[in-house]
């Protein structure tokens, strides 16, 4: 059995930053969680590539903010924010699937 | 103790605030009132049809608050980004607002009107002198992109607020402005340190956002002091904490650490947040790291098509198995019945909200797993007609289209609405989003200095 995700934070959102990037916030719920998952890397590249399916080389950055107990994903936008075929102007309902994801933290 | 102290009094102008808040705000004896009117989130259509995305009524509303109390205290209100988008359609309308909220509320005042739209041959000069850079991951910027974008506004500073400061501005109301700008200019002015003016304003921007439970319809107070500032929000349902004032820090941007604007970076890499008391938070520690060169961000949209939709339903569980070789057999009939049309002349779209309609390509969900969908048939092209052709033909080839185990066959869709196709006009797109290096902070800036007496303006132009 892993630990979800929504168990150990208290904010996963995704919004724009500018129309080309999205990026996605996980605030846990405390510094030890923040630290712990931190401390496993796990979410890295190669997680959120696969989670969203999107190449490696489009994640831009993965930032981890202390003061906040936050990771921050930032991503290439598939579709520019507005352009022909985009279907979230605001971004921020692309972070669904990081409410499904789990990790084996001991 | 020195201190200023700013008032912001709404995440956007036009968004709204409890009038209990607001006065308890004035009751701080505050410095000053801003607030930021603007994003580039709603989209390209705004800014390239010079269209405000906020409701008149509801800017006026604000605005009036805002100015009267501005006067009754003395002290200035500043705006930026009017309009939502700061090119001139949008300065134009929210110089009308103030102007007739002046004359209906008998105010007097001096305006500063700051122009935020940036002239082509301008942008053009600053490209082939190599003055331009992209944003990464944007692309490089092209001739073509500046001239056949529709507006083109930049980003401006401190600096030209300040200028409109020093002259003797009581209101001033500017085109595209960077966010923290209209909350920084004033501390900075009085000679508090630019990295907490900025941070501050970095947070103000976006009102009680930053508070738990956020809002951004509802006011906050900044408080500068020499080496740190204060937030409070102002209505007493909510509070700052460590974490929502920290994770605020997060939104909307790429790195929290470093958050580059006109002419240099916030650095927060040293920067402590506090709880200062129980609905209080203190920041201390953010800098200011000048940029060797000053640059200004460039935004522009040009026009790209003209959209048609059609909204309609389905609840039959055979036709949602099969969706995706009809939208293949639609697609065909379309191409297929208007031959003489090029496909490269529109862009046909299903949008199939419980399928994969909000995350397109990246919803890892690959299955359908709905009783019914949403179905939204889209079509840009190159006129409007040619758009209401290619959308009214694929939605009745949809309704009608027959396919194998089909039992329903009086009809596939349930529309939503008579009429079924809405014309949505003009569609933007984004095509400037780059950096323009000036040498001075306020030369892509026009200002107009204009003094109102109850709505009448004395045409003093700067």
């Amino acid at each position: 059995m892993g630990t979800r995700l929504v168990d150990i934070a208290s904010v996963i959102r995704s919004k724009n930053a500018g129309p080309y990037e999205l990026t996605f916030d996980i605030i846990f719920k405390s510094a030890e969680w923040f630290e712990k998952v931190k401390g496993l890397g796990v979410i890295n590249k190669s997680f959120v590539s696969q989670l969203l399916c999107i190449p490696e080389d489009n994640v831009l950055a993965i930032i981890e903010f202390t003061p906040a107990s936050a990771i921050k994903i930032t991503i290439k936008r598939p579709i520019v924010s507005g352009d022909i075929g985009e279907t979230d102007v605001y971004g921020a309902q692309q972070h669904a699937p990081l409410l499904n994801t789990e990790f084996e933290i001991l | 103790m020195k201190e200023v102290r700013v008032l912001s009094s709404t995440a956007i102008l036009g968004y709204g605030f409890p009038e209990e808040s607001f006065m308890a705000g004035l009751k701080r004896q505050p410095d000053i009132i801003a607030a930021d009117a603007g994003s580039t989130d709603p989209g390209p259509y705004y800014l390239g049809s010079g269209v405000s995305f906020t409701d008149r009524h509801a800017v006026y509303r604000d605005l009036k608050f805002m100015l009267k109390a501005g006067r009754e205290l003395g002290i200035p209100v500043i705006i930026g980004t009017a309009g939502g988008s700061g090119a001139e359609p949008h300065l134009r309308w929210t110089k009308d607002i103030v102007i007739e909220i002046a004359r209906k509320e008998k105010l007097r005042f001096r305006l500063a009107v700051i122009h935020g739209e940036v002239k082509k041959e301008e942008v053009m000069n600053a490209y082939r002198s190599g003055r331009i850079t992209e944003l990464p991951p944007g692309m490089p910027l092209t001739e073509k992109d500046i001239e056949e974008s529709t507006h083109i506004v930049g980003q401006m500073g401190i600096e030209p607020f300040i200028k409109a400061l020093e002259g003797g501005a009581e209101v001033i109301i500017a085109g595209r402005a960077y966010d923290p700008a209209v909350f920084a200019a004033y501390p900075v002015w009085k000679g508090f340190d630019i990295g907490l003016a900025l941070h501050m304003g970095k947070i103000l921007e976006c009102a009680a956002i930053a508070a738990v439970p956020g809002s951004g319809s509802d006011c906050m107070l900044g408080y500068l002091r020499e080496d740190h500032f204060l937030l409070e929000p102002l209505n007493p349902e909510r509070r700052c904490t460590v974490t929502s004032v920290a994770a605020h820090t997060l939104y909307e941007k790429s790195n929290p650490y470093i958050l580059p604007g006109p002419g240099g970076c916030i650095d927060l890499t040293e920067a402590k947040f506090e709880q200062y008391n129980d609905n209080v938070v203190k920041v201390s520690g953010s800098r200011f790291a000048l940029s060797a060169e000053y640059t200004v961000k460039l935004e522009g949209a040009k026009i790209e098509g003209y959209r048609t939709v059609s909204v309609a339903g389905a609840r039959d569980p055979v036709f949602i198995s099969k969706i995706d070789e009809i939208i293949n057999g639609v697609r065909e009939r379309v191409k297929n019945n208007f031959s003489e049309i090029s496909v490269e002349s529109y862009t046909l779209l299903f949008h199939l909200y419980g399928k994969n309609g909000v995350m397109g390509d990246l919803e890892p969900v690959k299955s359908i797993t709905s009783h019914e969908l949403g179905i939204i048939i889209e079509t840009v092209a190159c006129s409007q007609e040619l758009a209401n052709t290619i959308c009214s033909f694929a939605r009745s080839t949809m309704l009608h289209y027959g396919y194998p185990g089909r039992l329903s066959t009086a009809g596939n869709l349930a529309f939503l609405y008579s009429p079924s196709d809405f014309k949505a006009g003009e569609v933007y797109r984004f095509n400037i989003y780059h950096l323009i290096q000036v040498d001075d902070p306020c030369a892509l800036f026009e200002k107009e200095i204009l003094d109102i007496k109850e709505g009448h303006n004395g045409n003093q132009t700067c």
